[in-house]
């Protein structure tokens, strides 16, 4: 239908309810800011298209990093360059829907230069506005891969060099060279004439990702004028005498009339298959009996901290292990230090019947604490009314909560006085099943030889004896 | 002073963050700073009341969503959708 009136787009949202602060009805982006010209042909596009309700935004790290407070689509708002690897997500799970990455020149070219090079390559069902500002603007204008030669920013006070800061990048010629994108062009928004093919470039880019044909690139060359430190008006004419030679206009590839629908194998996951092929068995062999759990503790989330080295790893895996052959639902998740030992380690522990949701124990309910950096950095997250242990032979301070239980026992000592400080972590489990009641110790030595696989007999009866100390340490003290 | 035939291009003054890109694109130079400022203290974008031609080009190069509305020479105000 013909347009009888130029007004905002209905792609906008309305009142632009997530903005904080009392102007929620203009954008927060600079007087002149190339990014705003460009939200309203994108806006203007999806109502046209009629695929407002279809289209999926992933915004960026950069100016537009608030897109979403605009654009009445879905959104996500993600890590600084990871746009094309969200929206490869978003796209292959919603096959149906319309995924636009915007991203600025630093997010796309610099950080995130392999995130966009392999969505690309792999053609994913994703239409990419790229906004060639020739700086970042967010941080204040520094040095962006698609900075100009002899070009002044805070990181280039005496222009840019070729022989030290290398060339402008130049991402349509890049990504044209690869065989899977659709449809590559480079615009510009440099005066009303140029806008007009933009306009012409973000509807066809959005056409075909309506229609599924794969990976769909605009590149943008587009004003900062806080960062240029040069007029709005004047950054219009900055574009036209200063980018448009170093960053030529045109179709760089365009196969969109011969572009059939990309439609990838629907994803299956089959646990069952998962598991034979890893070779695990989705039965448990051993189906031990439940003991009489107190309800505080049926439903588990655990920290494991301390030092790399004191079997932390171990000491999680063999939680999650035992609580398994009591046909719990469980997880282990490992979060390693830098170092590979004497560092810090921690791991994640869920034990429960219903689904797990986040692996990560964020707020445990129980914390196993083996030295005093871990306790000083996790005893804060515990849930109110919940337990921490905590190993005294290491840790000289106390614990500063008085709404948990606290259990203060020597397990590097009680490890020691078995002869090998290694049998810690099955101290711990013998600790954890006298405290919450829900393994029986009897049947954690009968998994020994199954934890232990491999191991001669003498390791598996000292840690056999190790669970038992743990476990009577407790019902002895408390 | 506006005449009310279409077409006809409006300058919302609390919107507009004075950036000139209207003035500058509009081949008619019916577009003019305003000499009053805004609540921002911007000298927004005004048109003078007559000479458009309804080209559009005020409201493409505008970055704010909702500073410009143009009515084209179609325009119905009894038919707005
Ligand atoms: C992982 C990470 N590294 C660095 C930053 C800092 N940072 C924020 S915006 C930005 C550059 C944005 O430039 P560009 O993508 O060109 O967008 P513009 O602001 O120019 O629109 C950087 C480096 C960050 N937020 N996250
Ligand atoms: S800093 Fe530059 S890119 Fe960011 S909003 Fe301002 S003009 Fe736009
Ligand atoms: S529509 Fe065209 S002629 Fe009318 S005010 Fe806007 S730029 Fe000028």
């Amino acid at each position: 239908m013909k347009k009888t009136v130029l007004r905002k787009p209905k792609g906008f949202i309305d009142v632009y309810k997530h903005k904080p602060g009392a102007e929620k009805d203009r954008t927060h982006y600079c007087p002149g800011c190339g990014h705003g010209i460009l939200h309203k042909l994108i806006a203007e596009a999806i109502e046209d298209l009629d695929i407002i309700d279809d289209t999926i935004l992933i915004s960026p790290v950069g100016c537009s990093v608030f897109a979403y407070y605009y654009f009445d689509t879905g959104n996500f708002q993600v890590a600084h360059g990871r746009a094309p690897a969200v929206g490869t997500a978003v796209s292959r799970a919603n096959p149906d829907k319309v995924v636009i990455s915007y991203q600025g020149d630093g997010d796309l070219a610099a950080i995130g230069g392999n995130n966009i090079l392999q969505a690309a390559n792999r053609g994913e069902n994703i239409a990419v506005f790229f906004v060639n500002n020739a700086i970042y603007g967010m941080t204040g204008g520094q040095m962006a891969p698609t900075t100009l030669l002899e070009q002044i920013t805070t990181t280039t006070p005496y222009g840019r060099n070729a022989n030290t800061d290398g060339f402008p990048m130049k991402m349509c010629e890049v990504l044209s060279q690869l065989s899977a994108p659709t449809y590559v062009e480079r615009v510009s928004l440099h005066d009303a004439p140029h806008i007009r093919r933009t306009r012409a470039a973000v509807r066809k880019a959005l056409q075909n990702a309506k229609e599924r044909k794969g990976f769909q690139f605009v590149e943008v060359l587009s004003t900062c004028p806080s960062g240029w430190k040069i007029d709005p008006v004047k950054s219009m004419e900055w574009v036209k005498e200063k980018m448009l030679p170093q960053f030529p206009l045109g179709v760089y590839k365009d196969v969109s009339n011969e572009a059939v629908a990309v439609e990838r194998p629907v994803p299956i996951f089959d646990p069952a298959i998962v598991w034979e092929k890893l070779g695990i068995s989705s039965v448990a062999d051993v189906d031990f009996p439940r003991g009489d759990v107190p309800d505080e503790y049926r439903k588990m989330s655990i920290r494991v901290a301390g030092f790399g080295g004191q079997g932390i790893m171990v000491t999680g895996q063999a939680l999650a292990s035992v609580a398994l052959e009591y046909g719990y639902n469980v997880s282990w998740l490992p979060s390693y230090g830098p170092e590979m030992r004497g560092g810090t380690a921690n791991c994640s522990v869920n034990i429960q019947d219903g689904t797990i949701g986040a692996a990560e124990a964020v707020k445990p309910g129980l914390l196993l604490a083996m030295n005093r950096p871990s306790l000083e950095k996790f005893e804060k997250f515990i849930v109110p009314g919940g337990t921490l242990i905590y190993n005294s032979t290491l840790i000289d301070i106390k614990p500063v909560r008085n709404d948990i239980k606290v259990f203060a026992i020597p397990i590097t000592g009680i490890a020691d006085e078995l002869g090998n400080t290694r049998v810690q972590s099955l101290v711990n489990i013998g600790a954890y099943a006298a405290i919450t009641g829900m393994f029986n110790v009897d049947h954690v030595v009968e998994l020994l030889p199954k934890l232990f696989k491999g191991k001669k007999q003498a390791i598996i009866d000292l840690n056999a004896k190790a669970v038992k100390a743990g476990y009577d340490y407790v019902k002895e003290n408390f | 002073m506006t005449d009310a035939k279409y077409p006809r291009s409006e300058v919302d003054p609390d919107k507009c963050k004075g950036c000139g890109l209207c003035i500058a694109a509009c081949p008619k130079k019916v577009l003019v700073f305003s000499p009053k400022l805004n609540s921002k203290g911007y000298h927004y974008a005004e048109y003078v009341g007559s000479g458009c031609v309804g080209c559009g080009n005020c409201f493409y190069n505008c970055p704010e969503p909702d500073a410009i509305t143009v009515y084209l020479r179609n325009y119905d105000p009894e038919k707005v959708v």
